[in-house]
């Protein structure tokens, strides 16, 4: 890790967002993580993406678990809320902060061990439920901070370091994503910033629970060869189904890709995605076909990325239980707490 | 683009903004770490091989360093590189021990015409090699320029004898008081070479009515300030005005404040920011109360009976013709007339040479110059080599000091035998500062701090002595804070394209945004496509061969801190830290030897 805190100087010529903040002003801590940790790219990703929507920090809050991903939320939003939870247990703590203020911006950030083992349940929950947020899983495929032990998400076949076969199944979380009917799955690379930064913002901005997945190679235990989350593998096995970009409010970035390629997809919050086809057959707004898709060239060894699934139209929890639209913290007294005349009326009911 | 070559010496050297700027090559940011480790002898030592007068240079220099310096481009304002030298040489041990002892004479004689910077370089690098040098000068006492036009208030005498002294104690005859008058006299003395440091010593005039008449109370700058400073002028009267906006004219009005001038005013021609002043002399005059007019041109010498009662001037504008050319032209404002007692004119410097005869092989272009090759600094005849303002025109001590070096080289390679136009590369040395893991053997956490002032002598003090030095040096505390804002420009980041995964981590980590990974392209295509907008294209792009993925890594130099945190953040080591050190070759080390260097 390094020792020293970045300089806060920068660049005299960065660009300024409408809230007159730079990307610098997005940053947290320095990274303690290994030197080249593909979660440092997942970070800087973060931080472009909320740099380039003119986010508000204090509009965020960033939830996470246990693990060397969930170490990341201190190294971006250095002014935004945050909560870092038992291992396992970000889904619930973030479905609970947004029940209670459904106003911030979730960003719940998890990675393999923490959203495909301790906390598969509360992964799965979360997602049934369609929680508002962005859950963003930091995907190497090993348990870095013990050393290198095969995750839940490695795959069968694939070595460890030390050179052992893999001989369990992987369990591939956009594919369960899609099964329990997240609104929004992406999964993207952390060698590949055009492809990622794009996809957060398009899942910030996204009502509904995004899901991303997001294979960040681990430098000190899985980039060597045989393992399939090396920077090597992906790179040779990377099939984007598409390029999106975001276009937010009166800015649109101007597309000069054929046409008849250039699908724009309108989210709730106004924005605009502009996905450009690679893979002309793909249609993003089917989740079967995404669901057989995504089988057929994992069985190829392929990994798919890109925006695989968006429901522009998607309902989130609080839609689903018709709660109150003012946050809890904003109520008065007397709303939140009515008198016991109210509760007996309410008891009367159910009698 | 192609990869950048970086093994040719000057593509790092350009790094390094304040020694490529420094007409001398001084290593600058390695005496300022130096000092920051208080090892303030080493700093000044190898100030002095490559600038031969720290002392005097860390008080005067015109300090081309410091606007190239990078922490002016991250920041409000570079390093005060030229005070930190002032540090070294005030809190040095003796270092007589350290200095080089003259050679075994190799019968070869050198005369030097003129005692100052110039010819004091040329001596210092010859004598030690066995050559007998014979300095020739007007004054009694060596240091030229420096000794007789810059005011004591700003350059003691006690540093000019201390650094001339070294020079002069490496065997070097000193002939005081002997002005030469004829080259051909001089050739006749059968020297194996000549130098001719003379300078530009004589002050422009300014003929305009009333001259004559009043000539007793208008002063020539440069003479009057040699005048005060051999104690011949003590006195001035109450209202003066100082005609001039450069150096010379500080000089000049800052003395006569010392001199019983209590109503001193700089009149300029052209506007304020235009001056050929230092920022920093401009700043001093206005603190001692000197109001700086601009945009007046003096017109006529007011006088009554042969007594100088004022100078008339006309008020101008400044117009630009169609090719961006500047003229003044009236302003329409009625001319004023501002009534003073003494004059002093400080309107530039001139080169002369009535004492070189026209047949002595030295060839003179149409502006009277001797014409002088600009890299061997030999002219027409191949015994004679001129140096400093007696070169090229009036510059200044550093320049003269550079000029010096490759005088001496050319004459020592003349002398012995070989081709005088063939120059030897500089010595480079590159070494890895990497001590650990994230561990450098440089200081790599950045100081935010900004420039600290140097302490000045109280102005009421300052003003009623003319010997007492204004400016009162960094002390130790100060000067640690502000070696500390100098961004080690000299470890470079080094970039080893096959250790590259392209994992992104040290352009995520780069404070400054300078590194981009990128399809490669034309130099002017790929400014338009780095992470963070290029200011600065005299700055260089750092471009890899290409990588895996078919890109290339371009680093845009221009405003890096050099703060390694790419090369900690990076897996492979494909970046590394590395202090780059150059000396410029002088004479005696015509063929690089490997030397160690402080660390």
């Amino acid at each position: 890790m390094t020792y020293i805190a970045k300089p806060k100087f920068h660049h005299p010529g960065l660009k300024k967002n409408a809230l007159g903040y730079t990307h610098r002003d997005y940053e947290g801590k320095i990274s303690t993580l290994c030197a080249g940790c593909g979660h440092d790219s997942i970070t800087a990703s973060i931080i472009e993406a909320c740099y380039e929507l003119s986010i508000e920090p204090h509009r965020v809050a960033k939830i996470s678990g246990i693990g060397c991903s969930s170490k990341t939320p201190d190294y971006f939003l250095g002014n935004s809320h945050g909560f870092n939870s038992v291992h396992g247990r970000m889904p619930s703590v973030l479905t609970g902060a947004n029940l209670a203020n459904r106003d911030l911006i979730y960003l719940g950030v998890s990675g393999d061990g923490d959203s495909a083992s301790i906390g598969f349940g509360q992964f799965a929950h979360s997602i049934r439920r369609g929680v508002n947020m962005t859950y963003i899983v930091e995907n190497n495929g090993v348990y870095g901070l013990t050393k290198g032990q095969f995750s839940a998400t490695a795959d069968r076949g694939s070595k460890s370091k030390k050179g052992v076969t893999n001989t369990d199944n992987a369990i591939d979380l956009v594919a369960i994503a899609l099964q329990l009917g997240a609104t929004f799955v992406a999964r993207s690379f952390s060698g590949d910033k055009s492809q990622l930064v794009p996809l957060i913002a398009a899942a910030i901005g996204h009502k509904g629970a995004s899901f991303i997945d997001v294979i960040s190679p681990c430098i000190a235990f899985n980039n060597h060869a045989g393992s399939t989350k090396s920077f090597d593998y992906v790179r040779e096995h990377n099939d984007a189904v598409n390029r999106l970009d975001v276009l937010v409010g009166r800015d649109p970035i101007a597309v000069d890709y054929a046409p008849g390629t250039v699908q724009v997809v309108e989210q709730h919050d106004g924005s605009k995605i502009a996905l450009r086809k690679i893979d002309a057959d793909y249609d993003p707004h089917d989740r079967l076909g995404a669901q057989t898709f995504l089988a057929r060239h994992a069985a190829k060894g392929q990994i798919v990325t890109g925006l695989l699934y968006v429901d522009p139209e998607a309902e989130d929890l609080h839609e689903h239980l018709n709660t109150v639209e003012t946050p809890l913290n904003a109520l008065e007294a007397d709303t939140l707490c009515p008198g016991s005349a109210v509760l007996d009326k309410i008891n009367a009911s159910l009698r | 683009m192609k990869p950048t070559d970086i093994a040719a010496p000057d593509y790092f050297h350009k790094v390094v903004d304040c020694q490529w700027a420094c007409p001398a090559h001084t290593p600058v940011p390695e005496y300022i770490r130096l000092i920051a480790q208080g090892r303030y002898s080493d700093a000044y030592m190898i100030n002095w091989k490559s600038n031969v007068f720290p002392g005097i240079l860390g008080r005067t220099c015109d300090r081309p360093c410091e606007p190239a310096c990078r922490r002016g481009r991250v920041e409000e304002n570079p390093v005060a590189i030229c005070r930190l030298k002032r540090v070294a040489a005030d809190f040095k041990d003796d270092i007589r021990q350290r200095l080089p002892k003259p050679g075994p004479k190799n019968g070869k004689r050198v005369a030097l015409v003129g005692g100052g910077p110039a010819s004091l370089t040329v001596a210092r690098d010859l004598a030690p090699l066995g050559y007998h040098c014979t300095v020739f000068d007007a004054d009694p006492e060596a240091g030229g320029m420096m000794r007789t036009q810059i005011p004591k208030f700003r350059l003691p005498n006690s540093v000019i004898d201390e650094e001339t002294g070294y020079i002069l104690n490496l065997g070097v005859e000193f002939k005081g008081g002997h002005r030469i008058d004829s080259m051909k006299a001089l050739l006749a003395e059968k020297y194996d070479a000549i130098f001719v440091g003379s300078g530009a010593p004589r002050g422009r005039e300014l003929e305009l009515p009333g001259r004559k008449e009043a000539a007793a109370n208008i002063h020539i700058g440069i003479e009057w300030l040699a005048n005060v400073s051999f104690g011949h002028v003590d006195k001035i009267g109450k209202r003066v005005i100082v005609l001039g906006g450069g150096n010379t004219a500080m000089d000049c009005c800052r003395t006569a404040r010392r001199l019983g001038g209590e109503k001193v005013t700089v009149v300029v021609r052209s506007g304020f920011d235009e001056m050929k002043a230092s920022p920093w002399e401009k700043e001093d005059a206005i603190h001692e109360d000197i109001p700086i007019l601009n945009y007046m041109v003096p017109v006529a010498f007011k006088h009554v009976a042969g007594k100088l009662i004022g100078v008339t001037f006309q008020h101008v504008k400044a117009e630009y013709d169609a090719k961006g050319r500047r003229n003044l032209v009236p302003s329409g404002d009625p001319d004023q007339t501002i009534p003073c007692d003494d004059v002093l004119v400080a309107v530039g410097q001139e080169n002369a040479f009535p004492w070189i005869e026209q047949d002595c092989g030295i060839e003179f272009d149409k502006w009277h110059m001797p014409k002088v090759d600009p890299k061997t600094f030999a002219s027409t005849n191949p015994k004679v080599f001129f140096g400093g303002d007696a070169a090229f025109g009036p510059k200044n001590i550093i320049w003269a000091v550079a000029h010096g070096h490759d005088a001496a080289l050319s004459i020592h390679k003349m002398l012995s035998g070989e081709a005088v136009d063939e120059r030897p590369l500089p010595e480079v040395q590159i070494s890895s500062q990497k001590m650990g893991i994230h561990e450098w053997s440089y200081d790599n956490d950045i100081s935010p701090d900004k420039r600290y002032k140097v302490p000045h002598r109280d102005k009421v003090v300052a003003l009623k002595d003319i010997r007492a030095e204004v400016e009162l040096g960094y002390d130790v505390k100060l000067a640690l804070g502000e070696a500390h804002r100098c961004l080690n420009c000299d470890v470079q980041t080094v970039f080893s394209t096959s250790l590259c995964i392209e994992c992104d981590a040290c352009a995520d980590i780069c404070p400054m945004d300078c590194i981009t990974f990128t399809a490669n392209g034309e130099e002017s295509d790929l400014r338009q496509r780095l992470k963070a907008p290029s200011a600065h294209p005299d700055q260089d792009l750092y471009v890899s061969s290409d990588l895996k993925t078919g890109r290339v890594m371009v680093k845009d130099e221009d405003v890096c801190l050099h703060c390694g945190l790419c090369a900690e953040r990076c897996p492979t080591g494909a970046w590394d830290m590395q202090k780059y050190f150059i000396e410029m070759t002088h004479a005696g080390s015509t063929c690089p030897t490997k030397s160690r260097s402080a660390a």
